[in-house]
């Protein structure tokens, strides 16, 4: 999913504006597919992250209790997480699309962009590899970078996720973090696409 | 003339210009359906699946191209496919019409002979799949439809005169990782799939459709559930999420009335985290068409550790044997081990087996089952650091062997010299995750000490079941092979994206060609007009990209070669 500010930035959010839109586009075939996409975005279980979201673990033992910047061990390894809505407690894992990774760093280790993405020093990132859609499910310590098995394209998580290796031809998309109330929380959503992109 | 007529001479002159767009999008005007008597015996200037026949030979009697003139070939036309990653399958030819499929399960239909787009049919797949194979390998013809498997794991059946879609099945579930790369079979009227996706703990299956209707005929498990004939080699629930994929299309006996396949590893890897024999895994399994009932197996090996998926079916060739023919299947194994089978109505008995690469992991084979005993130090278990020989990737990976019944050899693309290093890891199982059983940031690919190569050409002579010539590449090799009446054999697979002929009866190389990327595609030939021409798609991905990177970290060097799909159609310079 692009960055929604990316997405409508110098566009006016009005109606009617939407309004043509739908009228036109219901003349192009595959429009229909479409809505019915942003539909189920639209349940809450499956929406992005979204600003003011929380996070609870994806695995394990304490799958889907909220984590605190606390349980994330500083230099890694990231611990996979799903976003909540803060008001409803609902856990966006109705999307495999909707896994982050954090990972704490020293903040004086990450590059300038990431550090303003990231709060005390942890960033986030989409869990699914931009080559072909797989999980980013390893962690090689000695290098503190992400790779993703199916393919092994690497990642720079101190750096925006840039590419290091392998066949990915972009960034994980980041998500911006923020520290409210001693808590973990999404700043935005999504910058970047998630996943992979049909040719 | 007034401003009116201008106008109108201008559509005219507008329409005219768009009319052979028009015709493009209209699709074929006549199409020689495909029956079964067609499948039985495909007439010579066609390649109407696969392998080109049941028996899975990979053989063409076209002989207009041979060893004399094949410094002639040159491409007479080309397509670019617009996807980038593994293109693997063959192009597919009925009376001038070709077919191919691409990585992101696109179908192209063409004239054959001139290159012309006939329609083109492009899937939307969901954006949450997971595409840790994206390659498919051809469609099944059946009357006037294409039949192809989908990443997102449906099987669909196209109309061959417009690309529009018949019908469109779900076979499995994509979100647990179910999904289609090989090209169906089709026999009797029924297009026969098998599961992709033993890395995810799925539980593999072949599944049959009406090939008109869509309607499931049939869906036998690889892995037996409770109260079935060798459930009992699986302990506890580890059947569920065993794995025993099928990666890759059968071959089909008429005669029996069976299809044979080639049955996938266990998963996770470790062999202590699925004690047992594990029946069917790495096997050849005999299957009738009809009914899908298991009329015979053998497993090459039981209890595999090594990811040693055993994904090709075997090649039905009567060979002598003791002064008489026998029915047999012949498989060169990942295992490393080339395998004589005897094929019945009701069984499969073992008669041979030989390594054809350098393995260390059998210590023995039982001159009567085959059954192999095993080196323990070999075998990967959970918590375990092993080395084992050759690597996960085996002597010979999906890519199919060839048989000549013109020279009687039998032509096997492997890779010597390579060795895995893996540490088995307890790792719980989650629908849709990797589910492996090992450190994945610890393997390794090696190299045996001393190499001076990788890949191979191997020659096999069927009648002694002694190698007879082997061509080495200094790099892998991950090349189909396809071999022609012309006493030629076509392959590429290797990094440095040529496209090559040998002569089939000594191996010496008498071509090359360098396309635009590496090529892990079936090769095909085929004629029209009296020109026979060989087909073969170009674009570098899946694992031979995966190898690629592995050796790349061991030699510590940088390999590029670059993604983006060919296809490439040649015949001699006139």
């Amino acid at each position: 999913m692009e960055n929604k500010a990316n997405n409508d930035a110098g566009f006016p959010r009005c109606f009617a504006r939407r309004t043509v839109l739908q009228v036109v586009l219901g003349l192009v075939p595959g429009w229909p597919l479409l809505k019915g996409a942003r539909a189920q975005e639209s349940v809450p279980h499956q929406t992005r992250p979204q600003e003011g979201d929380r996070f609870v673990f994806a695995t394990g033992e304490r799958k889907g209790n909220l984590i605190a910047p606390a349980d994330l061990p500083s230099g890694g390894p990231p611990v996979t997480a799903y976003p909540m809505d803060p008001h409803s407690r609902i856990v966006r894992d109705g999307s495999r699309l909707n896994q982050v990774l954090l990972i704490h760093f020293e903040p004086e280790a990450l590059a300038r962009d990431t550090r303003l993405r990231a709060a005390a020093g942890i960033v986030a990132y989409s869990a699914i590899c931009t080559h072909a859609g797989c999980d980013v499910s390893d962690w090689k310590d000695h290098t503190k970078t992400l790779m993703c098995f199916c393919h092994f394209s690497e990642f720079d998580p101190r750096d925006s996720a840039r590419v290091l290796d392998g066949p990915a031809p972009r960034r994980l998309a980041a998500l911006p973090l923020k520290v409210v109330d001693g808590g973990l929380v999404a700043a935005g959503e999504f910058i970047g696409r998630v996943g992979f992109q049909q040719g | 003339m007034s401003a009116n007529h201008l106008l109108r001479l201008a559509a005219v002159i507008i329409i005219i210009g768009l009319l052979p767009v028009v015709s493009v999008a209209q699709g074929i005007a006549t199409y020689s359906p495909v029956t079964d008597q067609r499948l039985l015996k495909p007439e010579p200037q066609n390649w109407l699946m696969y392998r080109g026949t049941y028996d899975g030979w990979g053989y063409s009697p076209l002989d207009k191209i041979n060893a004399a003139n094949v410094k002639k070939l040159v491409p007479v036309w080309s397509l670019s496919t617009g996807v980038i990653e593994g293109h693997q399958a063959p192009p597919i030819v009925n009376e001038g019409v070709m077919f191919i499929t691409t990585p992101q399960n696109q179908v192209f239909a063409l004239d054959a002979k001139t290159g012309d787009l006939l329609w083109r049919h492009k899937r939307e797949l969901p954006d949450d799949i997971i595409l840790i194979h994206p390659t498919n390998r051809g469609v099944g013809l059946y009357d006037d439809k294409v039949y192809f498997g989908t990443l997102d794991c449906h099987l669909v059946a196209l109309d061959a005169k417009t690309g529009q879609v018949v019908w469109d099945k779900t076979v499995g579930d994509y979100k647990q990782a179910y999904y289609i790369t090989m090209a169906p079979l089709v026999a009797k009227g029924k297009i026969i799939v098998g599961m992709s996706g033993g890395e995810y703990g799925i539980r593999g299956y072949i599944a049959t459709f009406d090939a008109k209707t869509g309607e499931e005929v049939w869906k036998t498990y690889t892995i037996p559930g409770p109260g079935e004939p060798g459930h009992e080699t699986w302990s506890g629930d580890t059947w569920k999420t065993g794995a025993v994929s099928v990666w890759i299309t059968g071959h089909y006996d008429p005669q029996f009335n069976l299809t044979y396949w080639g049955t996938g590893n266990t998963g996770p890897w470790p062999a202590d985290a699925h004690p047992g024999d594990n029946l069917y895994a790495t096997s050849v399994i005999a299957l009738e068409a009809d009914t899908g009932k298991l009329k015979g197996y053998h497993q090459y090996h039981w209890n595999d550790s090594w990811d040693w998926d055993e994904v090709a079916a075997p090649l039905l060739i009567d060979v002598p044997r003791d002064g008489r023919s026998i029915k047999a299947l012949v498989h060169p194994a990942r295992s490393g081990y080339l395998w004589l089978l005897e094929r019945t109505a009701e069984a499969i008995k073992f008669v041979e087996g030989k390594p054809y690469v350098k393995q260390d992991v059998f210590a023995s084979i039982d001159p009567t089952t085959g059954r192999p005993t095993y080196n323990e130090d070999r075998k990967v278990g959970l918590n375990k650091a092993v080395t084992f020989c050759p690597s996960l990737w085996g002597g010979k990976d999906w890519t199919p062997a060839a048989y000549s019944p013109q020279t009687g050899y039998l032509y096997i693309p492997a890779n010597e010299n390579l060795c895995s290093y893996l540490v088995g890891k307890e790792t719980p199982y989650e629908p849709g995750k990797l589910f492996l059983g090992i450190d994945r940031t610890a393997t390794k690919l090696l190299m045996a000490e001393g190499a001076k190569h990788i890949g191979e050409l191997q020659a096999w002579d069927m009648k002694t079941f002694q190698k007879v010539w082997t061509h080495q590449f200094k790099w892998q090799n991950w090349g189909p092979v396809l071999t022609t009446a012309g006493g030629l054999v076509f392959l590429g697979g290797t990094s440095d994206r040529y496209f090559r002929a040998f002569d089939a009866n000594t191996g010496t190389p008498l071509w090359e060609y360098r396309t635009n990327s590496g090529i892990t595609a079936v090769p095909t030939s085929y004629a029209v007009d009296g020109v026979q021409y060989i087909a073969v798609q170009s674009g570098w991905g899946v694992d031979a990209q995966r190898m690629q990177a592995r050796l790349d970290t061991l030699l510590g060097s940088s390999t590029i070669v670059p993604q983006g799909g060919v296809l490439w159609v040649f015949a001699l310079r006139e």
